[in-house]
């Protein structure tokens, strides 16, 4: 496959044809902010954490959907993606309710880890306190829309890793959650195989085991990837 | 001269005060830096003028709440935002997701569905401050200075933040001296 060279914060580089800007910088061992992304499942450029400055380019794009190209000039880190990294980060904890003090994931949040790698010490916007409820009724797991982000892992893994597909998103702007089936309880969906692969997904602790209590909710972030590899390059990679 | 420290206790558990004690041999240290002119640890009624550092824990979760925050902002220098409450408004803001009559609501169910004996709302003009329509976190009332979260910040990162203070320095906590919960 050809190689394609590009600059990623001066840093001179190739990557594949086909690569992801994600891909690449992480190759670089530059770290980009990532909420939506996964190893082992595709990525739709949902969370906009990971967004950089490419030359030539007005709009910012995200890193994890655009792919590298000849002689690209990419920015990661400008005061100017700092500024909106820290806006979209502190909106999506004004979004719902994220009271780390009573989540399951406390300690093992990914949007927790991010609020402190990127340094926000408080949120600037008025907190929507919106009232959505918790899903209950499935007899392994629970979903606590308060904590969603709509990153959509869930659903990505539920439909191309388990082949479900019970899980959706419904709805649009701030009414947008997750639905599974039918907008059924979890509990009556017959898709639903209680594989468990969305629980691993989820990053923050909208989805969870039953029974779990605060800080109980470590998850086992590598098991689509191992799944995913296994599958597709018949690689039995575990650590 | 002396470092004139205040502490103070809004809508919160007091968590973040005990942290503060948590402080152990470091707080020896910090009377011979400051002087402690207003906190639920001694014994002075009223909020007095010309402090240096108000560290404040809790939501403002009613009206008496409002009032001394608006108070402590006129007579103080530097503002901390102090623990997760104070930060986010936390816990006690959950009743803000019943909207409009949440206040009302939740004392009903707390005074009234939950009581075994006796149910009543304490209602005493004067004494018993009402609750605010919304629970707020502090920075959201008057401007602050700095901000210290953690449900409730550790020991370590309250002397982080103090002794950054007392030199003189802005003090920002980023990485791992971060926590929220």
């Amino acid at each position: 496959m050809a190689a394609k060279t590009l600059t990623i914060d001066d840093k001179h580089l190739s990557a594949e044809e086909g690569a992801t800007l994600l891909q690449a910088a992480k190759e670089a061992g530059i770290t980009l902010p990532t909420l939506c992304h996964l190893e082992g499942i595709y990525d739709v450029g949902a969370c906009r954490l990971c967004l950089v400055e490419v030359k030539g380019l007005t709009k910012l794009v995200p890193a994890c959907t655009t792919r590298v190209a000849e002689g690209m000039e990419v920015l990661t880190n400008s005061e100017r993606l700092r500024k909106y990294r820290r806006m979209t980060l502190e909106l999506l904890f004004a979004e719902r309710n994220h009271i780390c003090a009573v989540c399951v994931a406390n300690g093992h949040c990914e949007l927790q880890t991010l609020a402190y790698s990127l340094g926000m010490d408080h949120v600037r916007y008025e907190y929507r306190t919106p009232r959505w409820g918790v899903d209950h009724t499935h007899r392994l797991f629970g979903m606590d829309h308060n904590r969603c982000v709509l990153c959509s892992r869930c659903v990505r893994a539920c439909w191309h890793v388990e082949g479900a597909g019970t899980k959706n998103v419904s709805g649009r702007g701030a009414r947008a959650h997750i639905i599974t089936d039918l907008n059924q309880p979890w509990g009556e969906a017959d898709s639903c195989t209680a594989c468990g692969k969305c629980v691993q997904a989820c990053p923050t602790g909208a989805l969870f085991h039953k029974g779990a209590t605060v800080g109980e909710m470590v998850r086992d972030r590598h098991r689509l990837e191992f799944l995913v590899t296994a599958r597709q390059k018949k690689e039995w990679i575990t650590d | 001269m002396k470092v004139r420290l205040a502490t103070v206790w809004l809508g919160g558990c007091s968590g973040c005060h005990m942290s503060f004690l948590d402080l152990d041999e470091f707080l020896l240290e910090l009377v011979d830096q400051v002087e402690l002119v207003y906190s639920p640890v001694v014994d002075v009624k009223e909020y007095p003028e010309n402090v240096d550092v108000c560290l404040i824990e809790g939501a403002v979760c009613n009206t008496d709440n409002l009032e001394i925050l608006h108070r402590i902002r006129r007579h103080t220098k530097v503002l901390v935002a102090f623990g997760d409450c104070a930060v986010t408004a936390n816990v006690p803001a959950i009743r803000n997701q019943l909207g409009l009559g949440n206040a009302e609501s939740v004392l009903q169910h707390a005074y009234i569905e939950h009581a075994q004996n006796n149910p009543r709302v304490p209602r005493a003009d004067g004494i018993v401050p009402p609750l605010l329509p919304r629970v707020l976190p502090v920075h959201q009332v008057v401007p602050v200075e700095y901000f210290l979260p953690g449900c409730p910040p550790p020991a370590g990162q309250i002397k982080t933040v103090v002794t950054q203070l007392l030199a003189g320095a802005a003090p920002q906590l980023a990485g791992a001296e971060l926590k929220f919960g």
